[in-house]
């Protein structure tokens, strides 16, 4: 027998409900926690939620914040935040900054007077300076994207919600977008934890995260509803625990690739979407982990009928389908 | 049993090679950019220079040349979101009303007493008659101005509403004629912008629509969006008035039919000028930066025939008076007309600069917008930034690529490395579908393809588990490797089509950057559907036919 690696031993015999009150608690837990957090210590929302201009800058000399704090001083530009910007990519003699400017007054982003005396003042004291990039957002557009967002997770929570109801019963639906909640939730407690610039790349990676984490979670599903009808008799609790056992090879080298990729993608590309593929990194971990212990043990709490039959209503359409091409 | 049929068999292979050899031009990016690059000004100018003719030769022309589009986030450029003040054209609509309605009204003058128009919004008429008894006849007289409006939704309505209460005469554009009106501006607007940014010269502009009152403006390449707004921001309206006299401040009084504007040639100088002009830059055909006899620089212009013949006339009449040029309502000179200028051509002289000229006449030759704009958001990226981000997700796409490779392989052995071809192939089709339909990468859209590494080889993954779930049960290799396909196969679907519902989610809601995430996503599922249910099945089965195996390791 040739080498293989294996993650997770041929056969498994773990009780995924042994822990129950420990793994739902905690669950429950870090979402209360997540809520009050970003209650508390607020989100820190970039300029596409809250309006506002950021430049990046790039230096050759080590960035001076309190010196670029007195040269934008006497602008008058109401609340400006300067922060250096680390990224193991850059060159030695590479600083970059990224300077924040609150939103102006009235509905422009902002005004090509306000930009050009920012960058001359800069200019004055770091001659080196270059502005390698500038953002601007007006408050009435920033207001709208808040809404698209919010939309867009909602828009993207309910199809799924449907499209396991279809595909399944209403049951699974509660427990897969359940664990969805979970997850989105946590993962924007993260963001209020850590502070990290909430923009409308993190609502892409948000989504990105439910897409994820229901294909892990339809997958346990999948098994779970092919076994129910094999094994009659068997408590649901042991159906669930043997569904997840079988599928947990495939769910640990599935979740194993993805991270590979990702982690790759977090060190190695680059400061800008950093907290992009952060929030994504974070989503398939927490994603996975619901997948196994948030999804089913809702769905075992709510109960499934087993007098009907839970057969995969499509299931006949796709072997057909299957055995055709064989031919 | 294991088997798919020739003519299958051939269009997958087809299907690969034609996404491969769609993605290759991808790998030598610039000279097939050059070659395009080329063509297209070829087929604009009709003629190349000779590093044109080497750019277009670098590349052969029987070979696909379509490339993926580089987001503004890795191109560099500049964004602007703009609003239109579509309402500024009504009160120029009511301002063009007046005449007539003096008129009409001034006829019956009799009955209803002296008209005079009062102060009111900016998009209302009102007319104060004398007589306020005849109020409804006054109503009456001004319904005969009306038009019916002629769209799908504003059927059986009339251009304008006219209301009379006490004394006053009350004339507003009606709902449906607002909007055509809108409707109307916005078409213009986009089209000025378009001619503006292509006489710029730039490459691929994206110039679109969105929602009711606002354009979006990509343009790659060029430096700021600060130069971007100073060339689309400016409304370039010209006029030519006759010069009633000159004032001190801007609040002089300046009598019936007349406005006061400042003058640019002269420090807190005022003209008052009559406030009909005698024509307007609508009825330009040309203008071009030129000098004066002084050698400084100018505008020079050409009027079409309408715009010529007022002008002759008008010149004819007032040797010796002085004539104002008004751009965006400033004087920008006001010289006294010398002689008769039939020819409908002219000078525009100022103090401008050399770029200055240049762009004044490029914004007449575009003509002028027809309602002002702000800008709601604006976004500049530099080249430099964009190329770090290009380098850095090509790095991290190796390296994930690389690791994704090795474990599999690692895990599964030979089928391992059959997920890890089909792999290869999904990046190449997903860069040959987008290279086709022209999709953007952007930052969060390498990403996206990133994430693909991940995910694609979960379905192999998923049918590798399960064939070797069969092995356990004993059956032949070539009964589990169809029943691991068959069974894997549910699992397969729904997992991809919910994430399929929340991309096209994201696709139809987002916008720019996270748009391109969106569609790199898309495509990226429905490839790697495709390689992992096809392609390596396809493998699986061709290496199965030859070997014959009695047991296989997985």
């Amino acid at each position: 027998m040739a080498f293989r690696l294996k993650l997770v031993p041929e056969v498994t015999h773990f009780d995924f409900f042994r822990h129950q009150v420990l793994t739902f608690g905690f669950s429950v837990a870090m979402v209360i926690a997540s809520i009050v957090l970003v209650l508390t210590m607020g989100l820190n929302f970039g300029i596409d939620f809250r309006g506002g201009t950021t430049i990046r800058t790039e230096s050759t000399q080590p960035l001076d914040v309190g010196l670029y704090r007195d040269t934008l001083q006497p602008l008058n530009l109401g609340d400006v935040s300067i922060t250096e910007v680390f990224d193991p990519n850059f060159d030695a003699d590479q600083h970059v900054g990224m300077i924040r400017i609150q939103a102006q007054e009235g509905d422009e982003a902002v005004t090509p007077e306000t930009l050009s005396a920012i960058e001359a003042a800069l200019q004055v004291v770091d001659p080196s300076v270059k502005f390698v990039s500038t953002e601007s957002v007006g408050p009435k557009v920033s207001g709208e994207l808040i809404w698209t967002a919010i939309w867009s997770v909602l828009a993207a929570t309910g199809a799924i919600l449907v499209y396991i109801w279809l595909r399944f019963e209403w049951q699974f639906s509660i427990g897969a977008v359940a664990a969805l909640v979970h997850d989105v939730v946590v993962t924007v407690g993260i963001f209020a934890l850590f502070q990290i610039r909430f923009d409308l790349t993190i609502i892409a990676a948000l989504l990105t995260i439910l897409g994820y984490s229901i294909n892990d979670t339809v997958i346990v599903f999948d098994r779970l509803r092919e076994n129910l009808v094999k094994y009659k008799s068997m408590p649901l609790r042991e159906v669930m625990n043997l569904s997840v056992n079988e599928t947990l090879a495939r769910t640990v080298m599935t979740s194993g690739t993805t991270l590979i990729a990702l982690i790759a993608l977090l060190v190695l590309g680059g400061d800008v979407i950093r907290g992009f593929v952060f929030a994504m990194t974070w989503g398939v971990i927490i994603g996975t982990y619901s997948s196994v212990f948030v999804a089913k043990n809702i769905v075992l709490f709510l109960g499934v009928n087993r007098d009907k039959k839970t057969e995969d209503p499509s299931a006949k359409f796709f072997t057909e389908k299957v055995e055709n091409a064989d031919n | 049993m294991l088997q798919i049929s020739l003519w299958k068999r051939v269009l997958i292979i087809a299907v690969c090679l034609l996404g491969m050899a769609m993605a290759a031009p991808n790998l030598f990016y610039n000279r097939v950019e050059g070659h395009n690059d080329a063509l297209l000004a070829l087929e604009r100018t009709g003629a190349l220079s000779t590093e044109q003719v080497a750019a277009r030769d670098a590349w052969p022309g029987w070979l696909p040349s379509g490339l993926v589009n580089l987001g503004l986030d890795l191109r560099g450029g500049a964004h602007l979101l703009a609003e239109v003040h579509v309402t500024e054209v009504y009160k120029a609509r009511m301002d063009a009303l007046w005449p007539a309605a003096r008129a009409a009204l001034a006829a019956e003058r009799a009955t209803i007493g002296a008209i005079r128009r009062v102060a009111s919004p900016e998009d209302e008429l009102r007319i104060q008659i004398g007589n306020p008894s005849e109020i409804a006849r006054a109503v009456e007289i001004a319904r005969t101005l009306a038009t019916p409006v002629v769209t799908l939704t504003g059927v059986g309505q009339n251009d304008i509403e006219v209301s009379g209460e006490g004394d006053t005469l009350t004339i507003r554009l009606s709902e449906a004629e607002r909007a055509a009106t809108d409707d109307r501006t916005m078409q213009q607007s986009l089209e000025i912008v378009r001619r503006r940014v292509d006489a710029a010269g730039t490459r691929e502009p994206t110039i679109m629509r969105q929602g009711q009152d606002r354009i979006l403006i990509q343009v790659p390449g060029i430096g700021s969006a600060a130069e971007l707004k100073a060339l689309i921001g400016t409304t370039a309206k010209l006029t030519f008035h006759p010069v009633v006299g000159r004032a001190g401040d801007a609040n002089a009084v300046a009598g019936a039919g007349n406005i006061v504007l400042p003058a640019q040639d002269q420090n807190d100088g005022y003209y008052i000028l009559d406030q009909v002009p005698v024509v307007s830059g609508d009825e330009l055909t040309d203008a071009r930066p030129d000098t004066d006899q002084n050698g400084y620089p100018a505008v020079s212009f050409r009027f079409n025939p309408t715009g010529a013949r007022a002008f002759g006339d008008y010149t004819a009449a007032n040797i010796g008076s002085p004539f104002a040029i008004v751009l965006d309502n400033e004087v920008i000179s006001a010289p006294v007309i010398q002689s008769h200028i039939p020819g409908g051509s002219g000078i525009i002289t100022g103090r401008f600069t050399v770029q200055e000229a240049t762009d004044l006449a490029l914004l007449l030759r575009a003509g002028a917008l027809p309602a002002g704009m702000t800008f709601l958001e604006e976004r500049t990226i530099g080249p430099e930034l964009g190329a770090d981000s290009i380098e850095a997700g090509r790095i991290a796409a190796i390296v994930g690529l690389t690791a994704v490779v090795a474990f599999m392989v690692l895990s599964y052995g030979l089928f391992g490395a059959f997920a890890a071809a089909a792999l290869l192939i999904n990046i190449a089709l997903v860069f040959g579908v987008m290279s086709m339909i022209g999709g953007t990468l952007t930052l969060p859209g390498i990403a996206g393809i990133v994430l693909t590494i991940g995910m694609a080889v979960d379905a192999n993954v998923l049918v590798f588990e399960r064939i070797r779930e069969e092995l356990k049960h004993a059956k032949g290799p070539a009964r589990a490797i169809e029943l691991g396909y068959q069974k894997a196969m549910s699992a397969i679907v729904d997992a991809n089509v919910t994430t399929f519902l929340t991309a096209t989610i994201l696709f139809v809601l987002g916008a720019g950057p996270v748009r391109g995430f969106a569609v790199t996503l898309l495509i990226g599922i429905l490839t790697s559907v495709f390689t992992a249910i096809w392609v390596t099945r396809l493998m699986v089965v061709l290496w199965f036919a030859r070997r014959r195996p009695k047991q296989i390791e997985l």
